[in-house]
């Protein structure tokens, strides 16, 4: 078992034929996901390696059975894109692109919502399910499948927390970017829920950040609904308030979004939170093994 | 993306929100011939970013033309903090404003709500101070009602919160009406945040916008040329400007020690290692996802711009970023540029052992590896020494 992406994910990229969808679109096949299809307007009838094009992701869906579509166009069509995969009859979407205005996916959210559509991302490195299947860009060579469930605003903070439990003998039933932006699709409470009711998972790694209050409603809901042990990080401890530290949701406003609430309200409802990515490693290891 | 004040009040004036008439002014000529043409008594306001201006001395009310002269001098120039120290904030430009006669001093915002996932519109009859006390305070004093984003707001919709605010009965239409235009000004312009805190009663019963705090998505800037504008030219820091021109995501800190890191958790998280190893980061700096060689040269350019910073750490990760390419970009920027100052390296993930070899093979004088994120964060504050 794994989450959101498995040995069933047949998927569907849109921007297959572009540089960056191709790349980790293939990438993506190498690694055994099954690619069924790309999406380019105006190009249906084309292949890029043999995965054939389809002017829509409806098309994809009806005749190669897609039911996971991953959205690697420009931010500014992007939007749109992730509307068209709602609407085209996958159960997933995942959104890749970074820098899609946050009042389009405020809409665009609740259109997901509405659908009972999955919507991970957008600003995210993807989905990876070690062994199984890999949707998006995170470096599948730093995971093992194991008893891990990784949950993460960050990409590359992932593969060093990643890198370091594999170095530990440790593996994940899943690796879920959530992603960087304000909003998005699947919130930690979504992806806890889904790992708690997975069998391989036995312990999971939360990896959060400053801005919003994703992590303090997170350490509502751990405390409330989820019975295996989670371990946190939290980055932007040095954040001064006000900037924008890179992702586009990562800002402390005024007082609130800081390094500091996130942490003590998960250690209020007993997460241990490590202090930096390598105790976080191994306090997840410690915990797994007691 | 943050407006000025006097930029707020000019998008609500475009989405026909009442607010006094004014002039911006950089020089202390320019802010006292704007005063004459508006007449006294007139108010003379510090346009910096920052909020707690009146406590700083940045808002002085002048009743005739000797004092326009004498605070629009006090003000231009002056630096100021804010409330939790940010800063300090050089005011550059003052708005001129025609005095208001203010009655009642009321709250009205809209922002994006991002646990619920909505906008959220609040009205307060308790405007005219630090909102955040108010609101903890005496909760049920700010009233607020989410917002649908897929269709307009309007001013029947507001009228319900303007009621349980309890704003004065006779002016709650407009205050109503008020509210559904800053939505309105909200979605047209896609602002995150829209504050006026105070919205006045005017003597002669009018609502208007006093202040105005305003935050506009970066992210959708590419469809509001006028804002974009604004954006391009709001970046006053020199390395926060050079690092703009070249594409990189900077951000400037007080310390000494140089920071360049690949992905924006990666980066945070290295800010924080070296201010637990007792260092002050310098910047806050993202080489991003596939980084290649010149974006290294670019990186390392900027970061030594900074005359304070006196070591720099390196901490990447390769996932797509391969190490070898970054190890490349290091070996090339230390032949450009005359580096002075010890430089600290852990390349871990992809290609890192290409990426070492490289580094190993060019012999560069004051280059340390380590292998580990916390031996580097270690090295580098030692490197570095007190700021």
């Amino acid at each position: 078992m794994s989450i959101v992406v498995d040995g069933e994910t047949k998927l569907v990229v849109s921007g297959l034929t572009g540089r960056e969808g191709s790349f980790h679109g293939l990438r993506n096949r190498a690694y055994g996901t099954h690619l069924a299809a790309g999406v380019t307007p105006g190009k249906g009838g084309q292949d890029v390696e043999g995965v054939p094009i389809f002017d829509s992701i409806r098309e994809a869906v009806e005749e190669e059975g897609a039911n996971t579509s991953m959205i690697f166009v420009p931010a500014r069509f992007a939007a749109p894109a992730i509307d068209e995969a709602i609407e085209s009859g996958v159960h997933t979407v995942i959104a890749i692109t970074e820098g899609i205005p946050v009042l389009d996916m405020l809409r665009t959210y609740w259109k997901a919502r509405e659908a009972g559509v999955r919507l991970i991302g957008p600003n995210c490195p993807g989905v990876l399910s070690p062994g199984v299947a890999n949707v998006g860009i995170v470096p599948a060579q730093f995971f093992d499948p194991g008893k891990i469930g990784v949950v993460s605003k960050s990409g590359t903070l992932t593969y060093q927390i990643g890198n370091e439990l594999k170095q530990a003998g440790e593996g994940n039933s899943s690796i879920v970017g959530i992603g960087g932006d304000p909003i998005v699709g699947s919130d930690f409470i979504d992806i806890l829920t889904l790992y708690e009711a997975d069998p391989e998972t036995e312990l999971i790694v939360m990896v959060g950040e400053i801005g919003g209050d994703a992590e303090e409603r997170a350490a509502e809901f751990i405390a409330a609904e989820i019975s295996k042990p989670v371990v946190a990080y939290i980055a932007g401890f040095t954040a001064p308030p006000g900037k924008q530290m890179g992702h586009a949701g990562a800002i402390v406003s005024g007082s609130s979004g800081t390094a500091e609430a996130k942490k003590e309200a998960l250690e209020a409802k007993g997460v241990r939170v490590g202090e930096s990515p390598t105790e976080t490693a191994k306090i997840a290891v410690e915990t797994l093994r007691a | 993306m943050d407006l000025l004040e006097y930029q707020g009040k000019q998008l609500f004036s475009a989405h026909g929100v009442a607010v006094p008439s004014g002039e911006v002014a950089s020089t202390v000529e320019e802010a006292v011939a704007a005063a004459e043409r508006i007449g006294f008594p007139c108010a003379i306001k510090a346009q910096v970013l920052i909020g707690g201006r009146g406590k700083a001395g940045g808002i002085k009310i002048a009743a005739d033309v000797e004092q326009a002269r004498e605070h629009a001098a006090a003000i231009l120039g002056m630096d100021i903090r804010g409330p939790r120290g940010e800063g300090p904030f050089r005011v550059e430009r003052v708005w001129v404003e025609a005095g208001s006669e203010i009655a009642a001093e009321y709250y009205a915002s809209v922002i994006l709500d991002r646990g619920e996932k909505k906008l959220l519109a609040m009205v307060s009859a308790r405007g005219g101070m630090d909102i955040e006390a108010v609101a903890e305070e005496d909760p049920a004093a700010l009233v607020k009602q989410h917002i649908d984003p897929t269709r307009p707001f309007t001013a029947a919709e507001a009228r319900p919160i303007v009621d349980a605010a309890g704003l004065d009965e006779d002016v709650r239409d407009d205050a109503a009406a008020v509210l559904a235009k800053l939505a309105e000004t909200a979605l047209a312009e896609d602002a995150t945040l829209i504050e006026v805190n105070p919205l006045i009663v005017t003597s002669d019963r009018r609502i208007v916008a006093l202040d105005a705090k305003v935050t506009i998505d970066g992210n959708a800037l590419y469809r509001h040329g006028e804002l974009a504008e604004i954006d391009a030219e709001s970046v006053e820091d020199p390395q926060e400007a050079m690092a703009r021109e070249k594409g990189l995501t900077y951000v400037k800190l007080d310390g000494n020690v140089g920071i360049l890191a690949n992905g924006a958790g990666l980066c945070m998280s290295t800010l924080d290692v070296v201010a637990q190893a007792g260092g002050a980061p310098a910047n806050f700096l993202d080489a991003g996802g596939g980084s290649k060689a010149e974006a290294i040269v670019d990186a390392l350019t900027v970061i030594v711009s900074d005359e304070k910073v006196t070591a720099i750490l390196f901490n990447i990760f390769g996932g797509i970023t391969r190490c070898d390419e970054i190890a490349k970009g290091i070996v090339e920027a230390s032949g450009r540029l005359d580096l002075q100052v010890p430089l600290v390296v852990r390349l871990d993930g992809t290609n890192s052992e290409q990426g070492l070899e490289i580094l190993a093979g060019a012999g560069l004088a004051n280059l340390h590896q380590e292998k580990t994120m916390l031996g580097g964060a270690r090295r580098v504050v030692e490197l570095a020494g007190t700021p």
